[in-house]
């Protein structure tokens, strides 16, 4: 099992940024996810999340609530995510869960995080979890042995900040704008002063996410942050593909690219 | 006591803490409640919990908020005694409280003036909200236009077919729709959609949130721009029959016409309250609204409250035939007052609902809205219970002008 803390000294000694993705378990099917994972790993993904398909995606944007709508309609359960993560850690990627919290909370917490390090995840990120709520899912967590990470928004005060990454373990997530999830067509120039508001509170590595979708882009966000989170462009063109291999390969292009970019 | 004119004092706005059932800090009602939402929100949050504690404290802001009430909603709202109707109650005396005559037909409009106050307060130009029946868009639609605010009203594509006239409405009051059709197409889905537009434009937007759901302070502060609904009724009642009612009685979806009915007679412990939700076809159908009388708790919207999930914590979709009720959440509060006992809740199915509709019409020449029929069936089941020597205030939440086009459904008109 690959640890957030190896892939970030690695990335740290190779003088590069990580490249982490974003695939929803069960999207374009419960197989088709890890063959898809373990194209981007092959392709130079460092960290795979695996999102856990919610009813109610109310940070996504549309993308990646076509996706999510797919995975349910497959059918998709909490035993087919935890599958995902077991085949997606095997080809060798730190292996997370995305996850709005209600399913973790019915799940129940102390269960989820057991079974969540049984099959090789490494940590979760919990976009809709407040300080204030993370508690539970905190002692859980460091209970199993996996990272928590939280997000921090460009809206975040000082003091918010302070009390998001006091939360953090593994790496603190920076939402490079105001938004949902989605590629955009420029990087907002705001993620840069997030990122070094960020660092004044921790040292833990600080990853950019939301609107990043070429090369260009993650080599820009690389310049900067620890890591560069890519998720609904590997999404759109998966589900522009014709069949699954073609979805493949064409996501192993564009990680390819993105790879290059956070070397340059 | 609110001075000569005025029926709304700075005590009646800030009920809380009169009965000690306040949120705390977190915005917890007990375990429920919260916020369970992005951090990209939490700022907005704080701001609108910050400019509402100032307002409700502010005589200026109370005096505005009265005016609007006063002028504009066309408050105080009277009461009826529905003699007729309440021969099918077992012969016990039924008071309604007639939401239904206020401007827009509901007690939406309540929550909008406020909120819209609140808005210009907030220094913003532009104002979203959510819609199931369309009467949440209709008032803030109304506020918008009465206060100059840009308005934006997402509405479930299901809903805006089953609500045409209240689409027609809210276009012609200058807002926006935007038909939403992912998911169920309904009130959840629009609750979303709204929440995805708000963490894009929150610094020129608020988000008019309609019910006493979603994350804190909105609980909070729908609860007490409604709270006014229970405050006139609670002195009208003690004019009207010199004593307070024995039951009062609401329908519940989100929530918001309920708490703001029951919430000034929480103290009065002599007092019943029966919260009535949508039981649709039935709870065996599986198609219903029952998310006090058969869900469990988890969260949804931004907060800890009884929802309509699987076993894995995926949301169910709700049925009802009132868009109003069509909904798998409930405000916290409710929960809380559900867990805590000071509050009973009952399911209602579609067909009973329209046979009060029905009832109401033919007896008292009075057509309630379908939300609120749930309620008006539920007392005839309750006056039953308690006898004829029992009175009970029903919330006659809103009117069902809007709701012809089902009814000429359902009873083939």
């Amino acid at each position: 099992m690959t640890t957030l803390q190896t892939v970030f000294a690695k990335a740290k000694a190779d003088n590069r940024a990580a490249l982490v993705g974003y695939l929803p378990a069960g999207f374009p099917s419960k197989d088709g996810a890890v063959a898809a994972a373990a194209a981007l790993v092959e392709a130079g993904c460092d960290v795979i999340e695996i999102g856990l398909p919610y009813s109610d995606p109310l940070m996504d944007g549309p993308t990646i609530q076509d996706a999510v709508h797919r995975s349910l309609s497959n059918g998709t359960r909490i035993a087919d995510v935890l599958r995902t993560v077991e085949g997606v850690a095997a080809t060798g990627a730190a292996t997370l869960v995305m996850t709005y919290w209600n399913p973790i909370d019915k799940y129940g917490a102390d269960r989820f995080a057991r079974d969540l390090a049984n099959a090789g995840g490494v940590g979760t990120i919990t976009p809709d979890l407040t300080p204030e709520e993370s508690g539970p899912w905190r002692t859980a967590s460091a209970d199993a042995g996996i990272d928590t990470v939280f997000l921090v928004a460009p809206s975040s005060t000082e003091e918010r900040i302070k009390a998001v990454v006091e939360c953090c373990t593994g790496f603190v997530y920076a939402a490079s704008l105001m938004g949902v999830t989605g590629a955009r067509e420029s990087v907002n120039v705001a993620a840069e002063g997030l990122v070094e508001r960020i660092r004044a509170h921790t040292d833990l590595p600080v990853c950019v996410g939301l609107g990043v979708g070429t090369g260009a882009q993650a080599a820009e966000v690389a310049a900067y942050a620890d890591g560069v989170i890519v998720g609904s462009a590997f999404i759109r063109r998966i589900l522009d593909a014709p069949d699954g291999a073609a979805g493949r390969a064409s996501i192993s292009v564009l990680a390819r690219d993105m790879a290059q970019g956070v070397r340059r | 006591m609110a001075t000569e004119g005025t029926i709304l004092t700075a005590a009646d706005l800030a009920g809380n803490g009169v009965h000690g059932d306040d949120p705390d800090v977190h915005g917890k009602f007990g375990i429920f409640g919260g916020r369970y939402v992005p951090e990209a929100l939490i700022p907005a949050l704080d701001e609108v919990a910050a400019v509402y504690e100032k307002a409700k404290n502010d005589p200026e802001f109370v005096r505005e908020f009265d005016h609007l009430l006063r002028t504009y909603a066309g408050r105080p709202t009277t009461l009826t005694d529905v003699p007729r109707f309440s021969e099918h109650a077992g012969g016990a005396r039924i008071v309604l409280k007639r939401e239904d005559l206020t401007h827009t037909g509901a007690h939406k409009i309540n929550n909008v003036l406020g909120q819209a106050l609140l808005t210009k307060r907030l220094g913003k130009k532009r104002v979203i909200a959510e819609t199931g029946a369309g009467q949440h868009g209709v008032a803030t639609a109304t506020a918008a236009a009465l206060l100059g605010l840009e308005c934006v009203i997402y509405m479930g594509a299901v809903d805006c077919e089953r609500q045409a006239l209240n689409v027609a409405r809210m276009k012609l009051l200058g807002a926006t729709v935007v038909p939403v059709t992912n998911g169920s197409q309904t009130l959840k889905d629009a609750i979303n959609e709204a929440f995805r537009d708000w963490v894009t434009n929150v610094d020129s937007t608020h988000y008019l949130f309609g019910t006493v759901a979603g994350p804190h302070p909105f609980p909070e502060i729908v609860r007490d721009f409604a709270r006014i609904i229970g405050v006139e009724a609670r002195r009208q009642m003690l004019d009207l029959a010199g004593k307070l009612p024995d039951a009062v009685c609401a329908a519940v979806g989100g929530g918001s016409n309920a708490i703001g009915v029951f919430h000034a007679f929480i103290g009065d412990e002599g007092v019943q309250l029966h919260g009535y939700e949508a039981a649709g076809h039935g709870l065996e159908s599986g198609e219903h609204a029952l998310t006090l009388t058969a869900g469990s708790v988890g969260v949804l919207h931004g907060s800890r409250t009884y929802v309509l999930q699987d076993d894995e914590g995926q949301t169910i979709e709700s049925h009802s035939i009132s868009a109003g009720l069509d909904y798998p959440g409930v405000g916290p509060e409710h929960a809380w007052l559900k867990d805590s006992g000071r509050a009973t809740y009952h399911g209602i199915t579609d067909d009973e609902a329209m046979a009060a509709f029905s009832l109401l019409a033919r007896t008292e020449g009075i057509i309630p809205a379908i939300e609120s029929s749930h309620a008006l069936a539920g007392a005839l089941k309750l006056g039953r219970e308690l006898g004829p020597e029992a009175t009970i205030l029903v919330n006659l939440s809103g009117r069902g002008d809007k709701d012809m086009g089902t009814a000429m459904k359902y009873f083939n008109l």
